[in-house]
């Protein structure tokens, strides 16, 4: 396997009194520099999978279980707001390589314009959210009896048009599971959007050069990743069995 | 600088300290004060961060499990109830499950030794090994914290519904402990990947890596691959105590089981993040003391790899009795033997280099000879358990707990004391003494076999696990499983009475009392906080005793 | 040694031309385009196995080219690869369970 095994010219004790000021103690190169956090967040992406999948495990079994109970619960969702964003996702991952590829050739405004796109699409994203989850979220205060009533649909009821309207058990698994990937899915794009702000305020120093952007590359390799997440809920939640 | 190449010695690895120097400066007294511990991004200092906050848990994990076997000491249920028992052994199995046996070799000797190791000044990511010891106290914090608010009784599986929907305990509590500490074990892994693949010496090939290198990078892929599976899974646990509803509610159509597969999918692929390390550890041991490269390098090498592979595909053989189908259960028993090829080619090979080396009796070497017992022993247990015919009878009787305290406790922890000896000198510039510590080694050995091996005969009788009453007959064997219990706490009391004592005033060791191979014995002991004065170039294996080479096979 | 050269040697400088980004995304559209116009339509078991499908290839376009794993050194591929093996072995075996449950059945209790 040889996969960047390191080459270091001799003893040299202060090899790094002339080196790049992004250069850390411990690598020896740039490169080398690079390489680790590129497979680092690689390796974080992995276990990010897995995490993810143990709930789409979860999803798995019980659409096996519950098809119907599935179909009619996807088709409470909105299968428009569910359209848009992952349109504005999809973009938002292009707007993040144009950023990129703007930080590979050195243009400072580029990057900087890149990564506001980007940062927009991510909210207006969370924003359409908010407005889906809002739909379904509901205080009942008439309705104290029931030991769980208080907020979600997989608490028992709709509110569709004023009325509520119970839940089958079979959809609020199908809801808690909606409500379980779609918020870890939101959680990410939030811890995403953080980091964003911090490297958006890189980019308007100048910081970023040809010879070293790596934050901007790593953050693209974990927007890319929340995109694909998106990629796979989108129709296993809002396109279960719309044809009928 | 290039390791030397020690001619043929018959002379066996006694330790010399006859003008053994210690550094003026290194990674110990080079800064002081509370911030240049608490915010140090140095490996060295980390991993000392970790065995103090490691220890302590295992003295707390020690304490419940003196709880349990005090009870167990006569039949009926008359020293707690039955509500206190079973939070007795729920702490003792959620701490020394999560937080000291999955972290205690990686955090401990494979952050301090893995960089040493591949000739690095540092893991890749310094921060990030900053932050995994955090999440671990931050979790050790929820479960302290679950534990003074009356501790968690639904054992350490946590299984569904009881957790999700009758426990009163301090189940969101003590699950989100275990939750926060997963993360310290993914960015633990994380490190050694990257380090291992980015950061080798120049000249240092995958196949002159030292075999701890291969068990930490095979246990680092199960951290990853593993790991956020229960965090996820616990999480739903968590969502399910809050929110009152949730996807293992057998009441909305919900599957309890559900609960079990995800949760072992990690679990058991936990056990080989929590013994390939000791097993790695003792690929050391046993060629150093036998003055011998390992037998089969490679063989060992890839055992490491298997195991981490195998070890992902037989989770559902603690589902046996579950419900889940027979054709599903019949593959995971299958499996399951397979996996016990990789660990058997370890023990045989080890056993290959003892024969014809030339053996010293150092503590560590003791450890290792203990380790290999016992692991057998438990590692063949593990294949009766295996059998579905036989899981039928003894899951959940005494036979399952005896098997598996015989690899953790038989195999990691041994493995782990062999470590901390052969190490302590590199760690501390000190030499622990020796014939304290062969007497402690003695005694855990003994102590050990005296709590455990009668569990094997209980469990076969049927006695049941987590019962905190028996029939009559059982006492006599439960006794004396208590009395061992007591003999293996003086054990493990005694090395840190000594080891403590020897931080100051132990004689100074040299760079390399053991006369052992590898690059970590190059450097002084303690090392400098850079590692190395100058960074090695490696030009043979590193661990390659007398005149034989480790060859690429 | 010249830093600067180190960083050129390895695989991150292959610059991605900005008119293949384009197309990825505009390919990206049409597919998620396609795949709410294949909801609507019956295909019966199969409606699933299109959803999934159409995903993975967007999903294979964002890491080849977004991410550049086309690119990339080996390792990063194998890391690519063993994610998504690994993930399905979770499914694989655990639906092994769900899928094989009422295959066998107990006898009935003759009284």
């Amino acid at each position: 396997m040889s996969d960047g095994a390191i080459a270091h010219a001799g003893g040299d004790p202060a090899p790094h009194a002339a080196a790049h000021p992004r250069l850390a103690h411990h690598f020896d190169t740039l490169g080398q520099q690079k390489d680790a956090a590129s497979l680092g967040m690689w390796v974080f992406i992995a276990q990010e999978i897995m995490f993810f999948g143990g709930m789409f495990t979860a999803y798995l079994v019980y659409r096996m279980w519950y098809p119907a109970g599935y179909a009619a619960a996807s088709n409470e969702l909105d299968l428009v707001l569910g359209g848009i964003n992952t349109a504005v996702l999809i973009a938002s991952s292009l707007t993040v390589a144009l950023a990129v590829h703007a930080a590979q050739e050195g243009r400072q405004k580029q990057i900087v314009w890149y990564l506001v796109a980007t940062l927009l699409l991510g909210v207006v994203f969370l924003v359409i959210k908010y407005f889906e989850y809002e739909s379904k979220l509901h205080l009942h205060p008439a309705h104290h009896a029931a030991a769980n009533v208080r907020l979600f649909p997989m608490a028992g009821w709709f509110h569709v048009d004023g009325e509520l309207v119970p839940v089958a058990n079979e959809m609020r698994l199908f809801m808690v599971l909606y409500f379980a990937l779609t918020g870890m899915h939101a959680l990410h794009m939030i811890v995403g959007i953080a980091i964003l702000l911090v490297i958006l305020w890189m980019a308007r120093k100048g910081a970023f050069t040809p010879r070293w952007y790596t934050p901007v590359e790593i953050f693209g390799l974990y927007w890319h990743f929340v995109d694909i997440v998106w990629i796979f809920l989108f129709p296993l939640l809002y396109l279960v069995n719309r044809h009928h | 600088m290039s390791p030397d190449i020690t001619p043929t010695s018959t002379a066996s690895a006694t330790v010399r300290s006859a003008g053994a120097v210690m550094p003026a400066r290194h990674y110990l007294n080079e800064q002081g004060g509370w911030a240049s511990w608490l915010l140090t991004t140095d490996h060295k200092r980390i991993a000392l961060l970790y065995l103090f906050s490691i220890t302590a848990f295992f003295f707390l994990g020690g304490f419940f499990a003196l709880l349990v076997r005090l009870e167990l000491l006569t039949p009926g249920g008359d020293l707690m109830t039955s509500d206190v028992y079973n939070r007795a052994f729920t702490m003792h199995g959620v701490i020394m499950v999560f937080f000291f046996l999955v972290p205690s070799i990686p955090a401990t000797l494979g952050n301090f030794l893995v960089p040493l190791m591949v000739g690095a000044k540092d893991l890749a990511f310094p921060k990030i090994n900053l932050l995994s010891w955090y999440l671990y106290v931050i979790g050790g914090a929820f479960a302290i914290a679950a534990m003074i608010g009356g501790g968690v009784d639904t054992g350490w599986t946590f299984y569904t519904p009881y957790s999700s929907m009758a426990s009163n305990s301090k189940v969101l509590t003590g699950a989100i402990g275990v939750f926060v500490s997963g993360f310290s074990s993914i960015l633990t892994g994380l490190n050694f990947i990257v380090t291992i693949h980015r950061m080798r010496a120049p000249g240092l090939t995958w196949f002159r890596l030292p075999l701890f290198i291969w068990a930490h990078y095979a246990t680092s892929l199960i951290m990853i691959l593993g790991t956020p599976v229960v965090a996820i899974t616990i999480l739903l646990l968590a969502f399910e105590r809050v929110l009152r509803v949730g996807i293992f509610d057998p009441t909305i159509g919900g599957d309890p089981v559900l609960f079990q597969h995800l949760f072992w999918f990690y679990s058991h692929p936990a056990v080989y993040i929590m013994v390939l390390p000791g097993m790695g550890v003792i690929s050391e041991l046993v060629a150093g003391f036998a003055r011998k490269n390992i037998f089969g390098y490679s063989f060992v090498a890839f055992s490491s790899l298997a195991i981490a592979i195998l070890g992902f595909l037989v989770w559902g053989h603690h589902l046996f009795v579950a419900g889940e189908t027979p054709y599903s259960a019949l593959v995971f028993s299958i499996i399951s033997y397979m996996v016990a090829v990789p660990s058997a080619i370890k023990v045989f090979n080890w056993t290959a280099t003892f024969y014809k080396g030339s053996i010293s009796y150092e503590t560590p070497m003791l450890y290792a000879f203990g380790f290999v017992g016992l692991f057998l022993v438990g590692g063949l247990t593990g294949l009766f358990v295996a059998a579905i015919g036989v899981d039928i009878h003894v899951h959940d009787t005494y036979f399952v707990v005896a098997h598996f305290h015989y690899i953790m406790v038989g195999g990691t922890l041994m493995a782990y004391l062999g470590g901390l000896h052969f190490w302590w000198p590199k760690i501390t510039g000190r030499l622990y003494p020796e014939g304290w510590a062969k007497l402690s080694a003695l005694i855990v050995f003994v102590g050990f076999n005296l709590t455990f091996f009668p569990q094997f005969i209980l469990g076969y009788l049927g006695m049941p696990r987590r019962y905190h009453a028996y029939p009559d007959e059982f006492q006599v064997l439960n006794v004396m499983s208590t009395a061992g219990a007591s003999i293996l706490a003086l054990g493990y009391l005694l090395p840190m009475v000594y080891f403590t004592w020897s931080w100051k005033k132990g004689k100074i060791a040299g760079d390399n009392p053991f006369r052992a191979k590898g690059l970590e014995w190059e450097t002084t002991s303690p090392p400098p906080t850079f590692n190395f004065d100058r960074p090695p170039v490696v030009t043979e294996a590193t661990h390659s005793y007398a005149h034989q080479e480790a060859r690429v096979v | 040694m010249d830093a600067t050269l180190r960083q050129e040697e390895h695989e991150h400088e292959h610059v991605v031309p900005k008119s293949l980004y384009l197309t990825i995304f505009g390919l990206l559209m049409v597919l998620t385009a396609a795949t709410v116009g294949l909801a609507f339509v019956d295909l019966g078991v199969m409606n699933i196995a299109v959803a999934l499908a159409v995903a993975v290839v967007k999903a294979s376009l964002v890491v080849l080219f977004f991410m550049h794993v086309k690119y990339s050194s080996r390792l990063v591929q194998l890391v690519v690869l063993a994610s998504i093996v690994w993930l399905l072995i979770l499914f694989g075996i655990t639906l092994s369970d769900y899928i094989t449950r009422g295959w066998l059945v107990a006898p009935p209790i003759v009284r």
